[in-house]
């Protein structure tokens, strides 16, 4: 995709399931690629169409063709919003909250993850959508965790896009009323386009990040519903000024609710609960 | 950053609809504030377009500029960036436009 990051059209996404340390599948999802169906065979070598409409029948007029203009008015993302109406009406008829958990490569999406299963799996159902370039190890790590997973590897695509989560909600079969948490190839620029049918976005920054990558990515944050800010444990070792940090996000998306937390060593975690706890009512009561 | 996937995007969807027509114009409208660099949409476009109905085609790009109202002082004012303020201090800011990502319209033989 992006001229920036090198990543290409995704014509190698590979889907794999996981369930508990059972690795269920594994399939070269190349059917349910939708970037790469353009009909490639060569249209015409030469420059002229046949127009064989009605009216040119039986002589051929060499009079230059008239263009004519299509009013399209149609949105960019008009096909991958459309499949994301879509997978968002298949998770509400199902009573699953969805949240789409971004950031960049290492602030704790798969620690957050483990954690929260570990803690708050016995109370609610939850199944995981991992998005990575490559390698199945993350759905490895939640798979150890007894949770039913899906790995999304994008090779050299740069985000999940809605026809990936489609893919990958077919394979894993979330049950209903559950959790389904899908955790974003790392990157804080792609995926914000992209809407997956997701309930909630989540970006994920964390203290060892510079302050100020709410204002250097601006898009993510904007679109984000909650922010949360990881590793809170390690601020008496980094110079990180929280304040500043909230005050840049929200500078950029003033409705942006922001929870502090330490995966690692358990702070904050209930607040984040809460949150799910809500989102997953919110979610019951919708549908 | 995403241009290649826009543009992949702008081609199908703009495919579906020619039926088959040859495309001589593709014309867009990309907000300024979109989070798509026109010029990166330039170079995706000559790639994705190649061997299909749109190779060849020549592309407009109309940007529509930021613009937003402040929920403050209900003023309203023209955005730069997306973490711009209003001149009252606020960043409690309506966006109007400025995050256009639209295929206007093709022109087709």
């Amino acid at each position: 995709m992006c001229s920036t990051c090198g990543c290409s059209d995704g014509a190698e996404t590979r889907l794999t399931v996981f369930s508990g340390d059972h690795n269920i599948g594994h399939s070269h999802a190349d059917d349910g690629h939708h970037h790469g169906d353009h009909h490639h065979d060569h249209s015409h070598e030469g420059h002229e169409h046949h127009h064989d409409h009605g009216e040119a029948h039986g002589h051929s007029h060499e009079e230059k063709p008239i263009s004519r203009t299509l009013q399209l008015e149609q949105d960019i993302l008009a096909k991958n919003n459309q499949l994301a109406e879509h997978n968002r009406g298949w998770l509400e008829g199902r009573e699953i909250a969805a949240f789409n958990l971004m950031s960049s490569p290492g602030a704790g999406k798969t620690s957050l993850l483990e954690r929260t299963i570990r803690e708050l799996g016995t109370e609610i159902r939850i199944c995981v959508v991992e998005g990575d370039q490559e390698t199945t190890l993350d759905a490895q790590r939640i798979g150890a965790t007894g949770c039913r997973a899906v790995q999304i590897n994008t090779g050299s695509g740069c985000h999940l896009d809605a026809a990936m989560l489609s893919d990958a909600l077919k394979r894993l079969k979330p049950p209903a009323g559950s959790v389904l948490m899908i955790e974003n190839v790392g990157n804080l620029v792609c995926p914000a386009l992209f809407d997956l049918g997701e309930s909630a976005k989540v970006v994920i920054a964390s203290v060892t990040e510079g302050e100020d990558k709410p204002l250097k990515y601006p898009y993510m944050f904007r679109l984000a519903d909650l922010m949360l800010l990881n590793k809170i444990d390690l601020l008496p070792y980094v110079p990180f000024d929280v304040d500043r940090c909230i005050a840049y996000a929200r500078q950029v998306n003033p409705a942006l609710k922001v929870l502090q937390l330490s995966v690692l060593k358990g702070d904050g975690m209930e607040a984040w609960y809460s949150f799910l706890r809500e989102r997953k009512a919110a979610q019951s009561v919708s549908a | 950053m995403h241009e290649l996937a826009i543009t992949e995007s702008i081609v199908e969807s703009v495919e579906d609809r020619v039926r088959g027509a040859k495309v001589l114009r593709v014309a867009l409208v990309i907000g300024k504030l979109s989070g798509v660099v026109p010029n990166a949409l330039r170079a995706c476009f000559e790639i994705c377009t190649e061997g299909t109905v749109m190779e060849g085609a020549a592309l407009d790009i109309e940007e529509t500029p930021g613009r937003a109202r402040c929920r403050d002082c209900e003023a309203q004012v023209e955005l730069l960036d997306t973490i711009a303020l209003c001149p009252c201090g606020s960043a409690n800011l309506a966006m109007l436009s400025g995050r256009e990502l639209k295929i206007q319209s093709v022109e087709v033989i």
